[in-house]
């Protein structure tokens, strides 16, 4: 049930390009976008990629303690979003944000702020597990290692066993550390990369559609990973899977060609939708 | 007539082949709406026919250009009057005959024309004539009794479609096999040669001797043993050359690699490495009067000022413009494998808060370092076989040095220098090049073999 941006832009076809403008300017989110314990604030965030507007004035707040969803069709800018808020975007010649986005009250898109130590303190899992070619062990090292975690190796090897076991991988690994990351299969591949982000103790964890390439058992897993997960970190997870959505998270964020639809409670957003397009995406008339 | 208006015809007549095939399998399907019935589509009828008409006609041509100026000499050779042959070496036969092609075509003559070699032209000439137009009808006879065949064979049943697969790939497959056995047949002459200098000269005095000067057995008395054939200073040399070369190239290379492809924005990546793969271009004997006329005196002067005695033919200098002429292999191959790492592994670095450079050291280098390595033993392997700088730069005496600012030699400059110049062809020092070479040959085969498994095993890697 897929739809794509081509599509979309056919849907929308009939209104002239001036209307269509004016329209996306005057779309305001329906529901409560903020948090009653905030750690992140973003407000009016616009990203472009060179001329192309991909978000467009989005308000959100992710709280501590909760697990956020973004759903929406494909090409409707969850991932570019998400990618905001630990500055991944940067990489991206011609990407460009706009807005206010804040950690614990601090700017970051601030020129004085380093966007480095800021990947630690919100961390990202990516759609397919990228592990490095590296050893299991080193790994989960590498975080730790690159930010002068650990004073000695007796720390670093409790760091990497803690980090593996609230990942829930430590028992499937704890014999093989020195074999590489590679060679384990996609969920515990996923597991391994949540490990390593565990491992510099980030503040907010981003995760981009993290099961779409595992299956259903591991996908169970890494489910209830996310639940546990929650009592340390906020968790800002994209997810194309509306079943996921409602299993994982507290609450729940629309997003439609660029603009945050409507965020809500994820029960009410699943059960009691306001806003036309996120009924018609919930009940599956598309996306 | 010349043979490519008949090559012209033969295409018109395949053209025409390939129309009537078509047409004659729509017709025997019973016209274009029952063209299901046919087993393939009308097209592979009209290429059936019109390889039929072709293959078989160029074939016959390719043999009657390799024969027929045989037959047509022989047949003058047997008229020429006795008396002129008689006595004759094979070398005067040859040019008198020379003399004869020359008159019949109208070239210029290198001796006064006799009647006998008028009449002897005359002949040619006219027998040449008959000969080109019995081949035009034959080849055009049958192209036409090809296109016959394939028209009588054409019916709804015949597999035209597999038929012509089968052709195709057989000429691929002969194609293919001429490179194979051209280079089969280079080895096994090299091999069959170099046996030839092992029964004179003993393979241990050949790949451990230490003293090298063939020129001894120059004398026609001293054949074989009395020539030093010691090769250890030409791998020493070899050795040397290749490894300042290398020093240069694998830092300059592979730094510009990393470069290009992690930080140069797009328009200086877009400039910089087309540039860079210009150095590749360069041909090797530019580079060599470049190192002989330039770099060398340049070195010896500087070496003069600090208070060396540095060759005018050093190792350094030639290695060093080697060094220069490799840089762009090993950049660009490294390029390619750095180009090869996945994009998540850099986002997975970025992501846990890695700066650009610790990733490249700590994630994209060991992830392509296979692959660089690989890259590295391919530029190694046309270090050592580079000819032109060295023979221009580096020098000729046979050196046991490990002495960079003294002149040394090379493998393939050796080579070099035993075969230029008048040689007999079964003396100890001629067959000895066939010894280089192989030694040579087998060395960066070896080299190829392992960076090249190398290079695929770590492409598998990222499947
Ligand atoms: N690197 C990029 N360069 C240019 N346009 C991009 C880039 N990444 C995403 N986009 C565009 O931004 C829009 C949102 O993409 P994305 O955030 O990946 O959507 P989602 O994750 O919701 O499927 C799409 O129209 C996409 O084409
Ligand atoms: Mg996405």
């Amino acid at each position: 049930m897929n739809i794509t941006v081509d599509e979309m832009e056919k849907m929308t076809g009939a209104m002239s390009s001036a209307e269509l403008a004016s329209e996306r300017h005057s779309r305001t989110t329906v529901g409560d976008f903020t948090a009653a314990d905030p750690r992140m604030t973003c407000r009016n965030v616009d990203v472009w990629y060179g001329s192309k507007q991909a978000i467009n004035g989005v308000s959100l707040d992710i709280g501590k303690n909760e697990v956020v969803s973004m759903i929406g069709p494909s090409g409707c800018g969850k991932s570019t979003f998400l990618r905001c808020l630990n500055r991944m975007n940067d990489t991206i010649d011609g990407c460009r944000v706009t807005g206010s986005i804040q950690l614990d009250g601090q700017e970051i898109y601030d020129k004085s702020l380093d966007p480095v130590p800021l990947r630690a303190q919100v961390g990202m899992v990516f759609q397919k597990p990228n592990p490095f070619p590296k050893s299991i062990y080193e790994n989960v090292a590498y975080g730790p290692r690159i930010h002068g975690l650990t004073n000695s190796k007796a720390e670093l090897d409790e760091l990497v066993e803690s980090s593996l076991e609230k990942a829930g991988l430590w028992k499937e690994v704890k014999d093989r550390l020195d074999q590489p990351g590679t060679g384990l299969s996609g969920g515990q591949q996923q597991r391994l990369c949540i490990a390593r982000t565990i491992a510099v103790s980030p503040e907010v964890i981003l995760m981009d559609e993290p099961c779409s390439a595992l299956d259903p058992i591991a996908t169970a897993i890494i489910e209830e990973l996310i639940d546990e997960l929650r009592a340390n970190y906020s968790i800002a997870i994209v997810t194309h899977s509306m079943q996921q959505a409602a299993r994982v998270s507290q609450r729940t964020a629309y997003f439609h060609l660029g603009d945050l639809i409507e965020v809500g409670e994820t029960n009410q957003i699943f059960t009691n939708p306001q806003h036309r397009l996120t009924e018609d995406y919930i009940t599956g008339r598309f996306g | 007539m010349y043979a490519w208006t008949l090559i012209v015809v033969l295409l018109m007549v395949m053209a025409l082949a390939y129309h009537l095939g078509r047409k004659r399998a729509i017709a025997s399907a019973g016209g274009v709406t029952q063209i299901n019935t046919l087993h393939s589509l009308p097209s592979y009828y009209g290429l059936y026919a019109a390889i039929w008409a072709g293959l078989p006609a160029l074939l016959l041509m390719g043999l009657w250009f390799g024969f027929q100026d045989q037959i047509v000499t022989s047949l003058v050779t047997a008229n020429l009057p006795a008396e002129m042959l008689d006595g004759q070496s094979s070398g005067r036969v040859g040019l008198i005959l020379n003399d004869i092609k020359n008159l019949a075509t109208g070239n210029i003559v290198s001796a006064t024309v006799t009647p006998e070699v008028q009449a002897a032209a005359d002949q040619y000439a006219r027998l040449a004539r008959i000969a080109n137009w019995a081949m035009w009808l034959a080849v055009l006879a049958v192209a036409v009794g090809g296109m016959a065949y394939a028209w009588l064979r054409t019916e709804p049943q015949m597999r035209a479609r597999n038929r012509v697969e089968s052709i195709f790939k057989f000429i691929m497959i002969t194609f293919s096999s001429i490179a194979i056995l051209t280079t089969l047949g280079i080895v096994l002459s090299v091999v069959f040669e170099s046996f030839r200098f092992f029964q004179m000269i003993s393979p241990l005095e050949f790949f451990l001797g230490t003293n090298w000067s063939p020129q001894i057995a120059l004398r026609a008395d001293q054949v074989g043993a009395s020539g030093a054939f010691g090769a250890i200073p030409l791998f020493t040399g070899t050795l040397m050359v290749s490894l300042i070369a290398m020093l240069v190239a694998v830092p300059i290379g592979l730094m510009s690699a990393i470069y290009l492809a992690e930080y140069a924005p797009r328009n200086v990546r877009s400039i910089a490495k087309p540039v860079i793969e210009v150095l590749a271009g360069i041909p090797t004997v530019v580079y060599g009067f470049f190192a002989a006329l330039t770099v060398a005196p340049l070195i010896r002067d500087l070496g003069a000022l600090a208070g060396l005695n540095v060759a005018s033919e050093s190792a350094l200098a030639a290695g060093l413009v080697m060094g220069i002429m490799i840089i762009p292999f090993v950049s660009s191959l490294s390029d390619d494998v750095i180009n090869a790492v996945p994009q998540s592994m850099r986002d997975g670095s970025y992501a846990l808060g890695a700066t650009q450079s610790e990733t490249i050291r700590r994630v994209i280098i060991p992830a392509a370092l296979p692959g660089i390595v690989g890259g590295i033993l391919l530029a190694v392997s046309r270090a050592i076989g580079e000819t032109m700088i060295v023979v221009m730069a580096a020098g000729l005496s046979a050196n046991l040095t490990a002495n960079p600012l003294d002149s040394v030699t090379t493998v393939t400059v050796q080579i070099v220098t035993l075969l230029t110049g008048d040689q007999e062809f079964d003396s100890a020092k001629t067959l000895a090049a066939f010894a280089l070479g192989l030694t040579l040959f087998l060395v960066t085969l070896v080299l190829n073999v392992i960076a090249l498994s190398i290079v695929r095993k770590y492409r598998e890697q990222y499947e």
